[in-house]
């Protein structure tokens, strides 16, 4: 309990802190060049000397934590990926030779690449479907919250949820778990699924679905809601089917949100570690590479060359969309 | 005055209206309930089951909670200074000690090897010439020609009909003895100030990024836009050598409480100036022209115009790092330690799975415990976070 007010008032401090640091700059900054009791031309050119450095006083302390938090770290992971195991002898690139010479890596690259064409793709599928589906009915909305609910859940809450439904039990006792329930039910025989390579990795992508499904439905069916009804009307008249609108009027006016959705579920999969580590630890064969770094930071007192030469493989995967981000964004503000 | 409808638009309102009368409307119906369920089920599982009595959990499915199940249970007869002679005939008669009145035995046995060896009410014979009785309902009567003998009254196995049993005991359980109650205290925690902090940094910047006159603005936003998927990945290793430095440097531990605060605000900052700057740099201009011209200097109109006005973004931002840094697992390992007042619950989830793996009771109510804050959240704030999710993807 005491550590709560540890934080309470580690907050309050936080808060105050920035308080304290903004009022002050620019109190400081009225002191500095003051525009009070000083004659016109002097007042009007540190007016302008205080309008050139307030902006960076405000963007500070947002440039100090990315910089040291996310900048820095970018190019000492590149440095360290070229260090041996205690980051202090350079080895050149034998932790890379090493890793693409390693069967945990290749068939942790094989996994996330499966992870990478099947995740989006079905989260985007049954995301647009739904927004679809329930765009037309009454209870359109609380269908879409339970849908959406997963969003909520941690990974390895998710985990957990999910762990229970492929719970094996020996054939002949009750199943507890409500795949292997289903699968007696129909016939079959009950498995320790999450054992399985390849359907194990299925199931963990089911999970991260599960989760994903939710996003990729609330942005689809803004979008959606976003399409000028005059274009459905006029297809309506020109007598298109429910099938052709939605195919050759509805899809071609939201590429631009698909692409946002399989984009962001895309840098997400890369990253992927919490259920990997949860279910199965990369044991058979569904290791991917964000847990396998993870497993290498600390694997013997920790390897942080090779652990950061992973790391850097996962940088190099997520480099595309960055350019493709960043491109959209600056396209966007040009047309402001 | 009423516009009256052309041909065209009527011809357009029959036909949709035709389509939404469509037998195709009810697949629609079933399609969506169908998916509402498949999508709701697992997390239903788990919230029936951890109520459920830890005993039935272990043997039925969630889905047939409320119907009996058998189960194999044991009891013991009552100590034999109970026995009186009766007929010449030593007799133990009672109830099976800790019967559950509501479960209905099918099946006795008197030993571990045969536990299911009588139906109930039948005569099982014993060593030694005696016989025990155990009647559906938990009454026995056991006899021998010789004093039954020992401290403790016989074990009795049997297979009895249990009615269902909800309980809270597994919650009360995981809360007090596996830790899980700590643990939220110490999620709390981590998540209070890393939620806070990091706003008030992001509104400055996203401020500045948004109105003010600088150099280089848009390489800037260009930054924040990469930043947003740099995977936090690259930056553990260097940031836990920066933190042994320091930490070694002071004299201090390398994983605290500070530590992990700050760096939840220097990962949650490139989507809060995001989705800050885009809705800020949305509000109208006219706003923060007039104030400029009746003399107001930057630092006032964020202060007294900006930071009300966006309140709504505010709100959707806390929302998301609220939800991220409670679920967290990565940062924390890496940044926080394993003891008593330091793993956070998602950490304890983690080390339950591997240690409790089985239990189903103790780790459904955990997960439980765990997910029902940000849940609470979800159904509570959700409006806040569909518009921060429209807002702050990449468009």
């Amino acid at each position: 309990m005491e550590q709560l007010y540890y934080s309470l008032l580690a907050m309050l401090l936080g808060v105050f802190a920035c308080v304290f640091y903004f009022f002050g700059s620019n109190w400081l900054l009225g002191v500095i060049f003051p525009i009070n009791h000083v004659s016109n031309q002097k007042m009007a050119k540190n007016i302008r000397r205080a309008a050139a450095i307030r902006p960076w006083l405000f963007l500070g302390p947002a440039l100090f934590f990315l910089g040291l938090y996310l900048v820095y770290p970018v190019f000492d992971s590149v440095y360290l990926s070229l260090h041996g195991r205690n980051g202090e002898d350079f080895v050149g690139l034998a932790n890379y030779q090493w890793l693409f010479n390693d069967n945990e890596f290749i068939e942790s690259l094989i996994n996330n690449v499966m992870w990478l064409l099947i995740v989006p793709a079905l989260s985007t599928f049954f995301g647009l479907i739904i927004a679809a589906l329930t765009d037309r009915i009454r209870w359109g909305n609380i269908a879409k919250s339970l849908i959406f609910m997963p969003m909520a859940i941690s990974f390895i809450g998710a985990s957990i949820i999910w762990k229970f439904v492929y719970d094996y039990r020996a054939e002949g006792s009750d199943q507890i778990g409500l795949l292997n329930a289903v699968v007696e039910y129909f016939g079959g025989t009950p498995q320790a699924w999450i054992t399985i390579p390849f359907w194990n990795d299925i199931l963990l992508m089911v999970i991260l679905i599960w989760i994903q499904t939710g996003f990729a439905m609330v942005i689809l069916s803004a979008a959606l809601r976003g399409i000028p009804e005059e274009t459905v009307e006029a297809a309506v008249l020109d007598g298109a089917n429910g099938i052709q609108i939605f195919f050759k009027i509805l899809i071609p006016q939201i590429w631009g949100s698909i692409a946002v959705v399989w984009t962001t579920i895309t840098i997400l999969v890369l990253k992927v570690f919490d259920i990997v580590l949860a279910m199965t630890n990369g044991q058979w064969d569904t290791q991917v590479l964000a847990n396998m770094m993870f497993d290498w930071m600390f694997r013997g007192g920790g390897d942080f060359g090779r652990g950061a030469a992973i790391a850097v493989i996962i940088m190099i995967a997520v480099i595309p969309v960055m350019v493709w981000n960043v491109r959209q964004a600056n396209a966007q503000m040009e047309g402001r | 005055m009423q516009s009256i409808p052309s041909n065209k638009s009527n011809r357009v309102m029959m036909s949709l209206k035709q389509m939404r009368r469509s037998p195709l409307m009810l697949l629609v119906h079933l399609s969506v309930l169908l998916l509402v369920l498949l999508w709701t089920f697992p997390t239903a599982g788990l919230l029936i089951s951890s109520f459920r009595d830890k005993d039935q959990l272990a043997v039925s499915g969630w889905w047939e909670a409320l119907s009996s199940s058998e189960q194999n249970l044991i009891g013991r007869t009552d100590a034999p200074d109970q026995q009186v002679l009766l007929d010449g005939e030593y007799v133990l008669a009672g109830k099976i000690e800790d019967f559950n009145p509501k479960d209905e035995i099918l099946r006795f046995g008197w030993t571990s090897q045969e536990p299911e060896a009588y139906l109930a009410g039948s005569v099982a014979k014993m060593r030694d010439g005696g016989t025990l009785t155990v009647a559906g309902d938990g009454r026995y009567s056991m006899a021998s020609p010789t004093p039954f003998t020992g401290s403790r009254g016989n074990r009795v196995f049997y297979t009895a009909l249990a009615s269902p049993k909800f309980t809270l005991d597994n919650y009360d359980e995981v809360l007090h003895s596996e830790g899980i109650g700590q643990s939220f205290i110490n999620s709390l925690t981590v998540t209070i100030p890393a939620t806070i902090i990091p706003i008030l940094i992001a509104a400055f910047a996203a401020y500045a990024l948004s109105w003010m006159r600088l150099p280089g603005r848009g390489i800037l936003i260009a930054l924040v836009v990469g930043l947003l998927v740099v995977p936090l990945q690259m930056s553990l290793i260097p940031l836990l050598q920066l933190y042994n430095t320091i930490g070694g440097y002071f004299g201090v531990s390398a994983k605290s409480y500070l530590g992990i605060w700050l760096a939840h605000t220097g990962f949650g900052l490139p989507l809060a100036i995001y989705l800050l700057r885009n809705y800020i740099s949305g509000l109208p201009k006219e706003i923060i022209e007039s104030a400029r011209v009746d003399g107001a200097n930057d630092f006032d109109i964020f202060v007294k115009i900006i930071l009300p006005l966006s309140f709504p973004a505010l709100a959707s931002f806390a929302i998301f790092q609220f939800l991220w840094v409670w679920n967290d697992l990565l940062v924390a390992t890496v940044f926080l330690g394993n003891g008593e007042h330091e793993l956070v619950l998602t950490g304890r989830l983690r080390e339950l799975l591997g240690s409790r793996g089985g239990n189903w009771e103790i780790l459904t109510a955990s997960a439980f415990v765990s997910i029902a804050v940000p849940l609470t959240v979800f159904w509570t704030l959700q409006r806040y976070l569909v518009r921060g999710l429209l807002t702050g993807s990449v468009k």
